[in-house]
C-alpha cells in the first residue's frame, strides 16, 4: 500500500502504468522454475562439497550438459504452446548427430549442419501433416516417428560411432569458446534468444499461443490454425536436430543413441519452466532455466554415486514431483 | 492489415450490405437452415429470433465464414461472394461476436483486439517475419477503447483476469473497431448486468449511426424494441416472419418464435 502510494506520487503516470501491468503480469509460476534452480543449487553444494559439485570443471559440465536438452526444451516450448507435442525429439536429436556425422565428413562443415537440420525440419512437417490433415493427436504421430526415425538411425551405421574429425565442426559446435565462454552455452543463448523474441516479438508466437489455447476461436479470427500447427512441430524437431548437432560437436560422433532418452528430461524441463503442457502458456526463458534444473539434477545424482539404475528411479521421481508442483501452481494462477 | 482500425465508410444508409438468398446448411441428418433469405441494410440494426436450436447461430457462421452453406448466396453490396472462412468475412467487412466470444485467454487486451490484425514495424522484411508494433498496437488499442467508452483497468491483463463484462467488452470493442461494412452480435449482452447490457447497446446505437449494417441475436424483446429496425424470426431452419419491429409488440414476436404465429407464406 505504501510503496503504491509512493510510486503513484512520485512516477510518471506512464511508468506507472507500466508498473502496474508488470504487477499483475506476475505470476507466481514465472518464478518456480528459478527458486528450484537455485535451491537444488544449494542443496548440492552443501550435500555434495566433498564430491566436487561446487568446482569450476564440474559447473563447467553442467553447463556443457544443459546445452542440448535447453535447445530442445526451446522447440519443445513451441510445440506444447501450439497444444501439440513432439515425442520424436530424442531419435531427430540421434539421426541428426548421424547425418551431421556422415555428410561433415564428405562435405565440409557447413554441408552436415545443414544437412542435419533439413532432416529435422523435414520429420517435423511430416510430423505436422500427418497431424493436421490425418487428423491424428500428435502424441500418437510422434511416438510413430520416434520408432521410425530411431530404427533409421539404427541402420545408418550398423549402431556404430560416426567419428568426426572436421575440427570446425568440432570446435563450433562442441570444444570451441568465445572468450571464456563454452561455444555450447553461446548456442544455447542464440537459441533461447531467438525463441524469446519469436514468442513475444512475432506474430508467429502470437498465433501459436493463440491456436494452442482455444483453436476454434483462433480460427473464428482468421488465423490459418493448420499452418501454425505444422510450423510449431517443424520447429520443435528442426531445434532437436540442432541438439542432435551440438551432441555431436561435444562428442566428436554421430550416434544411434544420442540424445535418445533425453524426452523425459526435455518435457520436464520445459514444464517446469512454466510453459502449460497442454498449450496456450509458453515461457522459452523459463524452457532454458528448467533444463539447467535437469541437468543439475542429472549431475548431482551421478556425483552421489548412484547406480544407473538408481539414477533412473531417482530422476523419475524428481520428474514427477517437480511436474506435479509446477502444474498445481499453474492451475492455481 | 492495410485497414485502418476505424469505422468509416460505408453505402447509403438503407441500402442493401448484404444479402442472402436460399441459405441451406445440414449436419448429418439434421437441417440446421433450410432455404433462409434476408437482407442487412447500412444504419439499420435487423434483430434474428427464434427459440434455441432455430438455426441463428449457424446463419451466423455460414455469413462470418466458420461454416460453408450446403447451398444458397452471399451478395455483399450486391456482389456475390464465396465467403469461404472467417478471412474472407473479415476482408469483406463482416466482424463477428460469436456467442463463445472467441478471445484468448491468455493473451493481453491489446494482442486480443488485433488478433490477426496486428501492425508491424521494420518495413518489407519485418511485416514479412511479422515483427509486432506493440507500442503503434497498444496506442491505437487506447483510441478504440477510448472512443467507444469502454473501460478496462489495464491493457496489458490476459482475458482471463477480466469479468465476463469485461471480456465481452473486449470482443464488441474488437468487431465494432473492424467492422467497416457489416457487424453480426451473437447474444453480445447474453452474460451482462443490467448497466453493462445498456452499454452494449449504446454500442450498437453508435455503429447503427455511423451507418454500419447490424444484425443482432438475442432472446431479449425489450433489447429487440429498444434497438432494432426489423426482425427475422427463424424456426427450425426457416424463416417464418419479418416484420418492421415498429409494427408490432413483443408478444406478437413471442408469438412468433413460439411458432403461434407465421407470415411466411412458404409455410
Amino acid at each position: 500500500m505504501n510503496q503504491e502510494l509512493r510510486a503513484a506520487v512520485l512516477l510518471p503516470s506512464g511508468a506507472r502504468a507500466r508498473i502496474a501491468g508488470w504487477k499483475q503480469g506476475v505470476e507466481l509460476r514465472h518464478y518456480v522454475v528459478y527458486a528450484a534452480a537455485a535451491l537444488i543449487f544449494l542443496l548440492f553444494v552443501v550435500f555434495l562439497r566433498d564430491d566436487g559439485f561446487l568446482t569450476s570443471s564440474n559447473l563447467i559440465n553442467i553447463g556443457r550438459q544443459s546445452a542440448p536438452i535447453a535447445v530442445m526444451a526451446v522447440g519443445m516450448s513451441f510445440a506444447l504452446a501450439s497444444s501439440e507435442i513432439d515425442l520424436s525429439v530424442g531419435s531427430v536429436a540421434a539421426l541428426s548427430s548421424l547425418v551431421a556425422a556422415e555428410v561433415v565428413g564428405g562435405h565440409g562443415f557447413v554441408a552436415g549442419t545443414v544437412a542435419a537440420l533439413a532432416v529435422g525440419a523435414s520429420i517435423g512437417l511430416v510430423n505436422g501433416f500427418i497431424t493436421v490433415k490425418v487428423r491424428i493427436p500428435s502424441f500418437l504421430v510422434t511416438l510413430g516417428m520416434l520408432g521410425i526415425v530411431s530404427g533409421i538411425a539404427r541402420n545408418m551405421n550398423n549402431l556404430q560411432s560416426l567419428p568426426i574429425r572436421n575440427d570446425a565442426f568440432r570446435e563450433v559446435f562442441g570444444s570451441g569458446s568465445v572468450g571464456p565462454v563454452s561455444s555450447l552455452l553461446v548456442w544455447t543463448a542464440v537459441v533461447g534468444l531467438l525463441g524469446h523474441l519469436a514468442l513475444h516479438q512475432l506474430r508467429w508466437g502470437r498465433h501459436v499461443l493463440s491456436v494452442g489455447s482455444d483453436r476454434s476461436a483462433a480460427k473464428a479470427l482468421g488465423i490459418n490454425a493448420d499452418r501454425v500447427r505444422i510450423s510449431a512441430l517443424v520447429v520443435s524437431a528442426a531445434a532437436a536436430s540442432f541438439a542432435g548437432v551440438l551432441l555431436a560437436g561435444r562428442l566428436a560422433i554421430g550416434r544411434h543413441d544420442l540424445g535418445e532418452n533425453l524426452l523425459l528430461t526435455v518435457i520436464a524441463a520445459v514444464v517446469i519452466g512454466g510453459t502449460n503442457l497442454f498449450g496456450g502458456r509458453a515461457s522459452v526463458a523459463g524452457a532454458v532455466a528448467g533444463s539447467v534444473v535437469m541437468a543439475m539434477l542429472n549431475n548431482g545424482l551421478i556425483l552421489m554415486g548412484l547406480r544407473v539404475s538408481d539414477q533412473l528411479i531417482a530422476r523419475g521421481v524428481i520428474i514427477i514431483l517437480a511436474v506435479s508442483l509446477s502444474m498445481r501452481e499453474q492451475k492455481e494462477s | 492489415m492495410n485497414s485502418e482500425p476505424a469505422v468509416t465508410r460505408s453505402g447509403q444508409p438503407g441500402s442493401a450490405a448484404l444479402e442472402i438468398s436460399g441459405l441451406c446448411k445440414s449436419f448429418r441428418a439434421v437441417k440446421a437452415l433450410d432455404g433462409v433469405g434476408m437482407t442487412l441494410r447500412y444504419g439499420r440494426v435487423t434483430a434474428l429470433l427464434g427459440d434455441n436450436g432455430a438455426g441463428k447461430s449457424t446463419l451466423v457462421k455460414c455469413i462470418s465464414g466458420v461454416y460453408a452453406p450446403d447451398a444458397g448466396t452471399v451478395r455483399v453490396n450486391g456482389v456475390e461472394h464465396a465467403v469461404s472462412s472467417p478471412e474472407a468475412a473479415r476482408a469483406l467487412g463482416i466482424e463477428t461476436v460469436h456467442q463463445t466470444l472467441a478471445v484468448i485467454d491468455p493473451l493481453d487486451v491489446v494482442e486480443n483486439l488485433f488478433l490477426n490484425r496486428e501492425h508491424t514495424r521494420g518495413g518489407r522484411l519485418g511485416a514479412r517475419l511479422g515483427v509486432l508494433d506493440k507500442k503503434r498496437m497498444r496506442r491505437e488499442s487506447e483510441e478504440i477503447l477510448s472512443r467507444l467508452d469502454i473501460r478496462i483497468p489495464s491493457l496489458r491483463r490476459p482475458l482471463d483476469a477480466l469479468s465476463g463484462g469485461q471480456r465481452q467488452a473486449v470482443a464488441i470493442g474488437r468487431a465494432v473497431a473492424w467492422g467497416q461494412q457489416i457487424v453480426l452480435l451473437d447474444e453480445p449482452a447474453a452474460a451482462l448486468g443490467v448497466e453493462q447490457a445498456a452499454r452494449v447497446l449504446e454500442l450498437i446505437r453508435g455503429l447503427r449511426d455511423s451507418g454500419v449494417a447490424v444484425l443482432l441475436i438475442t432472446h431479449n424483446m425489450d433489447r429487440v424494441t429498444s434497438v432494432c429496425d426489423r426482425a427475422i424470426v427463424l424456426r427450425q431452419g426457416r424463416k417464418t416472419a419479418e416484420v418492421d419491429v415498429g409494427e408490432v409488440t413483443k408478444d406478437d414476436l413471442v408469438a412468433y418464435i413460439t411458432g403461434a404465429r407465421t407470415d411466411d407464406p412458404a409455410q
